[in-house]
Order: C-alpha cells, then sequence, then structure tokens
C-alpha cells in the first residue's frame, strides 16, 4: 500500500500536452504567469483563464484534480481576500461600520486576486499532472545547462533531484520497517501530546538516517563502479528533441499574451 | 588459457582513524591469483576473510598496498587506464536496491553508458540488449521500487553487461534475495559465463559456489585453496576449520562414507548423489 504512493503529482497519458517538450512545457508556464501578471483587468484574466481552460480540456486531466490542487491553498485565497477586502479604502463605500469599511474597488481587487491565485496554481499544476518528475529534471537540467559557463551545478542538481525522487520510495519503505519494529519493541507513538509524539519519532529517524547514509555510500560505490565521473562527456539515451507542435504551442501562448495585453489598454480595470 | 586478472602478492589494510592512535587493520597479507578469461571462479570465506575487499581491488576502487594488480595487462594504480579497467571489469553488489540510480528501468541500465559518453543510438541498442540478456525487457519502461528483489537484481547486472565487460564480479549478489530470485541470479550468471564473460562469484552459499568451474576459498587475508569444487569440498575437515560448511550432499556422502557404505567423497551436485545412492541401493537391495 505504503509503496503505491505517486511521487509529485504526475497524471500519466497521452494527450498532446502530455507529449509537448519538457522545455517548451517549461518556458509556456513561465509566459503563462506572465500573462496573468500583465493582465491588470477582468478581460485579460478572462483569456489568461480561457487559455488554462483549453489546456486543461485537452490535456484530459480530470477537473476533479484541478480542484484537488486548489484545496491546499484556499487559506492563503482566503486570507489575501481578507486583507483586500478590508485594507482597500479607495472607492465607493458599501458598507461601514465603525472601523470597518468595504468599497467597491476592495470587492473587485479581493475577486481578481483571488481568481489570479488560483489560475496560477491551475498552470503550474498543469505542468506537474503532465510531466513526470524525471522528465521534468532532465528539462531542468538541460535549459540550466548553459550556466556551467558560470561554474553553476546544472548536472550535479539535477542528478541529486533523480537519486532523491529514485530513493523516496525505499526510504518510505523502510521507515514503514522501521516503525513496525520499534512498536514491536513496546514504542508507543500514538499517544501523549505533541511533544510527546515528536520525541517518539526520534527512535525511528535515528535508524533511518544511519541507513540512509550507508546507503548513500553503496550507491556512491556502484556509480563509481559504472564510471561515473560527473557531468563531462556524459551522453543520454533520451535525447530531447522539439517538433512541429511544441512551436505551435508557443505561437498560440504568444498570441494569447499579446490578446492580454491589448485587452489591458481597453479595459484597465 | 590466457589471463585476464593478474594479481600479484597483494596486500591491503584500513586504518581506524579513529582509534587513538590510529590502528591498522590489515585485510590482505599476500595473495596471488590469476584468473584467465572466460573462467567461472567462486570465491569463498566467512566474515572478515578479506573477499570483498578483493572485490574491490579488480576494479581499482582499492589500490593495493603492496604488490600489483594487472587486468588485461593494465595496472589498476594506473590512473590512465582507470575508465577502461571499470569498463572491462563489471561489479555487482549485495544490496540491488543501493546501485539503481534511475526511477525507469531502462534510464538505469543506460547510466553507465551515459558516463562513458556513448552514442544515444548506440546506448538504445545496448540496454535493449542487455535487457534481453537478463529476460527483463517487458520491464524497460517500469519503477524499480516496483519490482522484486531478484528482478532488481538483474537490472543491476544488466547495467553492468551495457558496458560490455569481459569480466564482472559479484559480491554476494543473491544474500538478500528469497530462494526463487537466488535462482533467477544463478541462471543468468551461467547464462552469461557460457557467452564468454569471465564470472567471479563471491558468496557465502556453498551449493552456489559448487556450481563454478573453480573454488578459492580465503582465510584471514590469504587463499587456503584454490581447485575444481570437487577438490575443495571433498576437504571437509580444511573448511570446517575455517568456519566454512560443504554442500549439503558431500557432507551426507562423507557421513555415508564414516558410516561404511562405498562412495566417492567428491560429489558436490544433488543429482549425482541421487544417483550414486540409488545405484549403491540397487546393488545392496
Amino acid at each position: 500500500m505504503i509503496k503505491d504512493i505517486t511521487i509529485g503529482q504526475f497524471f500519466p497519458g497521452k494527450s498532446i500536452i502530455h507529449r509537448l517538450d519538457p522545455r517548451i512545457k517549461l518556458l509556456l508556464t513561465v509566459i503563462y504567469i506572465v500573462m496573468l501578471f500583465t493582465a491588470s483587468g477582468f478581460t485579460g484574466l478572462l483569456a489568461a483563464s480561457l487559455y488554462m481552460l483549453a489546456a486543461f480540456i485537452i490535456s484530459g486531466i480530470p477537473i476533479k484534480m484541478m480542484l484537488k490542487s486548489i484545496k491546499p491553498i484556499l487559506p492563503i485565497i482566503i486570507f489575501t481576500g481578507i486583507l483586500n477586502l478590508f485594507f482597500i479604502s479607495s472607492g465607493d463605500p458599501l458598507v461601514e461600520w465603525h472601523f470597518i469599511k468595504i468599497t467597491d474597488d476592495g470587492v473587485r481587487t479581493m475577486i481578481f486576486m483571488a481568481a489570479r491565485i488560483i489560475l496560477l496554481i491551475c498552470g503550474t499544476s498543469l505542468l506537474t499532472y503532465t510531466t513526470s518528475p524525471i522528465t521534468l529534471t532532465d528539462a531542468i537540467e538541460r535549459i540550466l545547462s548553459p550556466l556551467k559557463v558560470i561554474k553553476f551545478p546544472a548536472h550535479e542538481i539535477a542528478m541529486m533531484m533523480t537519486i532523491a525522487l529514485r530513493f523516496i520510495p525505499t526510504l518510505i519503505e523502510e521507515t514503514d520497517k522501521i516503525m513496525s519494529a520499534q512498536k514491536a519493541r513496546g514504542a508507543d507513538m500514538e499517544s501523549g501530546n505533541l511533544i510527546h509524539r515528536a520525541k517518539a519519532l526520534i527512535p525511528i529517524l535515528i535508524p533511518l538516517f544511519v541507513s540512509a547514509f550507508r546507503r548513500a555510500e553503496e550507491l556512491a560505490l556502484a556509480m563509481e563502479c559504472r564510471c561515473y565521473h560527473g557531468g563531462e562527456g556524459r551522453t543520454r539515451l533520451k535525447q530531447l528533441k522539439t517538433a512541429p507542435r511544441d512551436y505551435v504551442a508557443v505561437v498560440i501562448t504568444l498570441i494569447f499574451l499579446a490578446a492580454v495585453i491589448v485587452l489591458n489598454m481597453f479595459s484597465p480595470i | 588459457m590466457e589471463k585476464f586478472i593478474e594479481i600479484k602478492d597483494v596486500e591491503f589494510s584500513y586504518m581506524n582513524e579513529y582509534d587513538d592512535p590510529p590502528t591498522k587493520n590489515t585485510v590482505l597479507r599476500g595473495v596471488s591469483l590469476d584468473i584467465g578469461r572466460g573462467e567461472f571462479v567462486a570465491v569463498l570465506g566467512h566474515n572478515g576473510s578479506g573477499k570483498s575487499t578483493l572485490a574491490k581491488l579488480l576494479n581499482a576502487i582499492n589500490l593495493p598496498e603492496k604488490g600489483e594488480v594487472l587486468i588485461d595487462g593494465m595496472l589498476t594504480s594506473d590512473e590512465e587506464h582507470l575508465y577502461d579497467i571499470r569498463k572491462r571489469v563489471g561489479m555487482v553488489f549485495q544490496n540491488p536496491d543501493n546501485q539503481i540510480v534511475a526511477t525507469v528501468v531502462e534510464e538505469d541500465v543506460a547510466f553507465a553508458l551515459e558516463n562513458i559518453g556513448v552514442e544515444p543510438a548506440e546506448i538504445r541498442r545496448r540496454v535493449d540488449e542487455a535487457l534481453k540478456t537478463v529476460g527483463m525487457y517487458e520491464y524497460r519502461e517500469h519503477a524499480p521500487h516496483k519490482l522484486s528483489g531478484g528482478q532488481k537484481q538483474r537490472i543491476a547486472i544488466a547495467g553492468v553487461l551495457a558496458m560490455q565487460p569481459e569480466c564482472i564480479v559479484m559480491d554476494e549478489p543473491t544474500a538478500m534475495l528469497d530462494p526463487i530470485g537466488r535462482c533467477e541470479i544463478m541462471k543468468t550468471i551461467k547464462q552469461l559465463n557460457a557467452a564468454g564473460v569471465t564470472i567471479i562469484l563471491i558468496t557465502h552459499y556453498m551449493d552456489e559456489a559448487a556450481q563454478a568451474g573453480r573454488v578459492v576459498v580465503m582465510d584471514s587475508g590469504r587463499v587456503i585453496a584454490d581447485d575444481v569444487p570437487k577438490k575443495v569440498f571433498s576437504q571437509m575437515e580444511m573448511l570446517k576449520s575455517v568456519g566454512l560448511d560443504v554442500p549439503d550432499v558431500t557432507e551426507l556422502t562423507h557421513a555415508l562414507i564414516a558410516e561404511g557404505c562405498s562412495l566417492p567423497d567428491d560429489i558436490i551436485s544433488e543429482d549425482e548423489c541421487f544417483e550414486r545412492l540409488y545405484n549403491l541401493l540397487k546393488k545392496g537391495g
């Protein structure tokens, strides 16, 4: 059961969005974020949300998943909403009671900000839903590799991310085993207050750390045996190639960005 | 037979730097061994006999303190040949979990080839070939953590095999596997050896060693026996004195001989034992 957890939130599929070059997808996400932040009015935001909706429908990701990704940031949306509602004093007052003053500007900004945050999360979630963590790591390595000139360790960072992803399930399984072993020795992890329970984690964390270091040592040895010597002169099994569909996607996204900029001029807010 | 590995009077020790004053723990005390191309050698010895240290000398992970190790005529202490040596001598370790680097089977098999800068098309070809050899081709797109121990170990072997090494050193590759996994690995090993790969199998399972072409027994940093399995296992007293066992069938026949049965003292396989006993009982009955 614990072995079946999915890392990240990749949702396998064969849609055109899934098949886009991951580097292009990263680029599209960046353009999309720029689009969201240049939109200064509701019409601009509407254009951006149409773009998002279309992308979501094409990707075939169930709408349920999208809602699930918004759920954890709900408190942030509410918090910023309340701040905007009470601290914007420009515009016509709607409610005035003692020191509380709610204006129509405040309400408008609240809705605008909430919509922007939701769209932002939807966009980045779509990236992680349609791209497996390993492909994403690969894309990041390749995008950052020009920075090697200024000694930026692009390959090393990507390698660390890959190994971390590889060992998450292994270490979870191990934690499970250690917990069972400690329970069998009478460890009590479920009762007591928070401090008590945090202390009860120590007998799990120590063996876990010791074992993780041992694994690291063995892995390093195995990597050395397989001629690993850093990123220099390394080739890859899977080459990333851009296809015509990648360019089409970039063009469409840029059209939307232009549309948002034009719409801004016509509707300031 | 053409010599592939030459180990000449090698000594090796680890330093315990945390002791005060630092103490020296000598692990190998003058080991000499020649291994020919295409041989299947099993190395036996109980814990601390120096067999794992010996294995690490073969691909320049450890360098000998005294003496020298030559792989295909190249000195392991020669930095220039480091990757040539590691390409020729692959290594498989005990715990399959700790030698798999990537999150997809085929990416892991490709790891060594990526490191030595092979062209992508050639990587693809060799990865497929290696996966087919170990019988894991259908699993090429799986995540390693969802496979069984035996399957993971076969992936690890494929990862080494993709380098097209001439020799594979296996350090107790079956120690963490269940009987089915052990069986799978032994089958793979024999198949590789039949295809001409030199195999050095470090093990503490006597029945595995019995399947090798040659058995080397180590004790406290020295080679104390080096012969075909039949000859080595017939020296039951010597093996027991260094804390090793003999295959169950050998022990059985030795006990029967002591009781006066006329059996040869070098039986190491179950089939042979069965046949001899069958004949003996038929004659007697």
